[in-house]
């Protein structure tokens, strides 16, 4: 009790404090439960899709199948490798931030931008091939229309789903790549402050909460993964 | 009255949050809770103007059975209309941004929100989804219902479906981020002694309504996302055409837009605890059963939406389940009502405007909630969806509950936000007249209803017209009532009698400090020793700090 008192007065005059807090702990503490409740928001807002994929491959397992086995799932591997180097390298950046190491935190916070940018590169590797094999969904791209020539159908399978799973397909990996480019940005100004040594082991609650929102757009994905390019696999192959 | 006598000093030579900055700069750029609150304060009277004169349109319209004054095509954009700024730009905002950003600080003891920059940020967002929803009413509106039923929207409809779901997109952040801020500050900044138990019921129930905010929200924020990009690019999972279902949209839409319901509701009871205890001088009869009611709506709340789809094609037994769940959230909702009839109960009751207010939605709510009960009946449901008896049972709801709540909410605290007092008399014959006019607009719609009279039709059988005259008097006099204190709570702000500090001799906090307070809400950190609705001899209910640079400097 004594001790928490201690710091309290120790953190009341802190630079980093704003005004209507009492001390930094009761401000950690906000920002920090913050994030959790917006992460709370962003498994609603993916929820709503996740529902739709389930209902759908429900629905339609043969067109779905097809579709996902023409996804590249070594492409769809490697970035799933990278997003999960990344959570390590920022976990390091954290644990830097927290024990005053300020050359350690730039360099994780950098290799954790860096990897972010080759996942987005991959994606778009991806997202390109598609538009090379007509399978962008609808008239998302006026004068390429979807024409499911290139995917092995299955029995049963309608071009119609197909071009649904698609669908899906690019509002999910869309949004989560929506989410990995805010990432990058927040990520980009902290490695800024933390050149300029604004955390220690003092105040680092900046960096916890974006470590936070970087695990769960990782987490995101691992999801993803297996559910848009495993799910049919065994299918191909008369199993 | 010891404690009172520190207030000698004119309150208009302090400062406080209304005159510490002048200047539209120091308003648009400001992060006192107090001050965005009245932002919002004023845009929500906007829309709820914008959609008053549709409601208007409407009641003209079905005065004759003919359909002459509005074309059909028409009057499908007018009700659209009125739906969609009603729900989304007046009732969901309503108390939770305007009142309940002005008292959640106040009310726990805290300088402001946990988050005060996000805090201004959701009212620019909501000011920017209003803005385009605005620009797409003006461009040409939109006719499918503020329901946005899938196929008709995403193919069909030839209106301005794209940018009124885009404006609703963006305005769904404001509300997150609001309720990501109570949740934040309920938790972490809490005054020292200022234990849950001990909170004001208000937090309570915008706790719960913060739940709902963030749980809700986010669905049919990206379920209108999808439904945009269907309409845009043509491709979609809810149009049968591609293949999709277009119930599993009628889910998405519900799964939040039920809960909506009591993210309108549950603020305007959490104001209703506040004036039935406070205006009956007792402490509210099973706090704890209260509170708790709130959380039970919240999370039943999110298991009932399957009742708007009873006549969607949806399965038997799924019917059967949300019809019960139905039933069940009424016992939470009945818990409520029966606690704050016991509270009355051998209370010292003064009939001040707030009063009367609560009241009657203690009433109108009863009725709202009753009828709420025979539509949970799958039997029932069947032979009236679609009818007036339905929009006489939300409206009942809606406008009797929300807006009453909202209207006693803010004569209440009208002397702690504004510092002037409204003049009582105006204040209560304006609650007689709103309470007499409601109910003539919408009591007659549950006998049309029943009778079978079709919602969203600009032309019905002449022998409904009896009831739809009755109601267009009834929405005339309303309409008339809610004029009165918007025209006397402007002219108080200037010329009403100065307020005290504690005008209705209540013990809660905020009525502990200066009115209107200072910008930081208190002049010392309160430490709370007492219990909500603790009533206590006026002279033991001290007033923190009692202003102490005042005395300092005199």
């Amino acid at each position: 009790m004594a001790e928490s008192h201690i710091a309290t007065e120790h953190t009341a005059s802190h630079p980093a404090l704003r005004h209507h807090f009492e001390n930094l702990e009761q401000q950690r503490e906000a920002g920090t439960l913050g994030m959790w409740v917006f992460l709370v928001t962003e498994i609603m807002f993916f929820g709503g899709m996740f529902l739709a994929y389930t209902l759908y491959r429900t629905k339609y397992p043969q067109a779905f199948a097809s579709a996902s086995n023409h996804l590249s799932w070594q492409l769809g591997a490697l970035n799933t490798g990278v997003l999960i180097l990344s959570s390590f390298t920022m976990a390091l950046a954290v644990y830097s931030a927290q024990t005053g190491k300020r050359r350690n935190q730039v360099v994780c916070l950098g290799l954790t931008i860096l990897l972010g940018l080759t996942f987005l590169v991959v994606k778009a590797i991806e997202y390109h091939e598609k538009y090379v094999d007509h399978l962008i969904p609808g008239k998302l791209f006026p004068g390429n229309p979807f024409n499911p020539a290139k995917v092995h159908l299955l029995p049963e399978a309608s071009p119609n789903n197909v071009e649904m799973f698609y669908w899906i397909y690019f509002a999910m990996t869309g949004m989560h790549a929506i989410h990995m480019i805010i990432g990058v940005g927040v990520l980009s100004v902290i490695m800024y402050f933390a050149a300029r040594g604004r955390y220690g082991p003092e105040y680092h609650n900046p960096v916890e909460i974006s470590g936070l929102y970087w695990h769960f757009v990782d987490i995101i994905w691992i999801f993803l993964f297996p559910l848009l390019y495993l799910l049919g696999r065994h299918l191909e192959h008369g199993g | 009255m010891k404690a009172f006598e520190t207030f000698e000093t004119p309150t208009a030579a302090r400062v406080n949050y209304l005159n510490a900055q002048y200047g539209l700069k120091s308003w648009l750029l400001t992060k006192d809770h107090k001050r965005i609150a009245l932002l919002y304060l004023g845009s929500v009277t906007f829309f709820f103007l914008i959609g008053g004169i549709y409601a208007m349109m409407i009641r003209l319209e079905l005065l004759t059975p003919q359909g002459d004054f509005l074309s059909s095509a028409t009057y499908n954009k007018v009700f659209t209309q009125h739906g969609i700024i009603m729900i989304f730009f007046f009732l969901i905002p309503a108390i939770p941004a305007s009142l309940g950003n002005f008292l959640v600080p106040m009310m726990i003891g805290a300088k402001d929100l946990a988050f005060p920059r996000i805090n201004l940020l959701s009212w620019y967002i909501y000011l920017l989804g209003g803005v385009i929803t605005i620009y797409a009413l003006l461009a040409g509106g939109i006719d499918t219902g503020w329901t946005f039923y899938a196929p008709y929207s995403t193919t069909f409809s030839n209106s301005y479906v794209l940018a009124t779901g885009v404006g609703i997109f963006v305005s769904g952040f404001s509300s997150i981020l609001t309720g990501l801020n109570f949740i934040v500050t309920i938790h972490t900044m809490r005054a020292p002694g200022l234990t849950w138990f001990r909170l004001p019921l208000f937090i309570w129930a915008h706790y719960a309504t913060a739940l709902i905010m963030i749980l809700g929200t986010p669905v049919v924020a990206i379920t209108i996302l999808l439904l945009a990009f269907e309409r845009l690019a043509h491709v979609g999972i809810f149009d049968p055409a591609v293949g999709g279902d277009p119930v599993l949209f009628q889910h998405l839409f519900w799964f939040y837009s039920h809960p909506a319901v009591y993210i309108m509701i549950l603020p305007a009871m959490g104001v209703e605890s506040e004036l039935i205890a406070n205006f009956s001088r007792k402490n509210i009869f099973g706090y704890k059963f209260v509170a708790f009611s709130s959380l039970a709506i919240a999370v039943f709340g999110f298991l009932v939406w399957g009742h708007h789809l009873f006549v969607a094609g949806q399965s038997v037994y799924a019917g059967l389940i949300f019809s019960f769940l139905s039933f069940a959230v009424a016992i939470p909702s009945a818990i409520k009502v029966f606690n704050w009839t016991a509270t009355l109960y051998k209370g010292s009751i003064s009939y001040d405007t707030p009063m009367l207010y609560a009241l009657g939605f203690i009433g109108l709510f009863t009725i709202g909630g009753m009828t709420g009960l025979f539509l949970a009946a799958v039997a029932v449901d069947v032979h009236v969806s679609d009818t007036y008896f339905i929009v006489a049972h939300f409206h009942y709801i809606m406008v009797g509950g929300t807006l009453l709540g909202y209207l006693g909410g803010l004569h209440y605290w009208w002397p702690k936000i504004s510092g002037r007092m409204y003049p009582e008399g105006w204040g209560r014959f304006s609650a007689l007249v709103i309470f007499v006019g409601f109910n003539l607009t919408f009591l007659p719609q549950f006998v049309a209803g029943y009778l079978g009279m079709p919602r969203r039709y600009h032309a019905y059988p002449p022998e409904f017209q009896v009831f739809n005259v009755l109601s267009t008097a009834g929405a005339s006099i309303l309409g008339v009532g809610l004029v009165i204190p918007f025209i006397y709570l402007l002219w108080s702000m200037r010329y009403g009698k100065r307020a005290e500090p504690n005008p209705w001799h209540l013990p809660g906090l905020e009525w502990r400090t200066a009115s209107p307070p200072p910008t930081e809400n208190f002049f010392a950190t309160p430490v709370v020793t007492w219990e909500a609705y603790e009533f206590a001899p006026p002279e033991e209910m001290q007033v923190i700090g009692r202003f102490k640079e005042e005395t300092e400097h005199a």
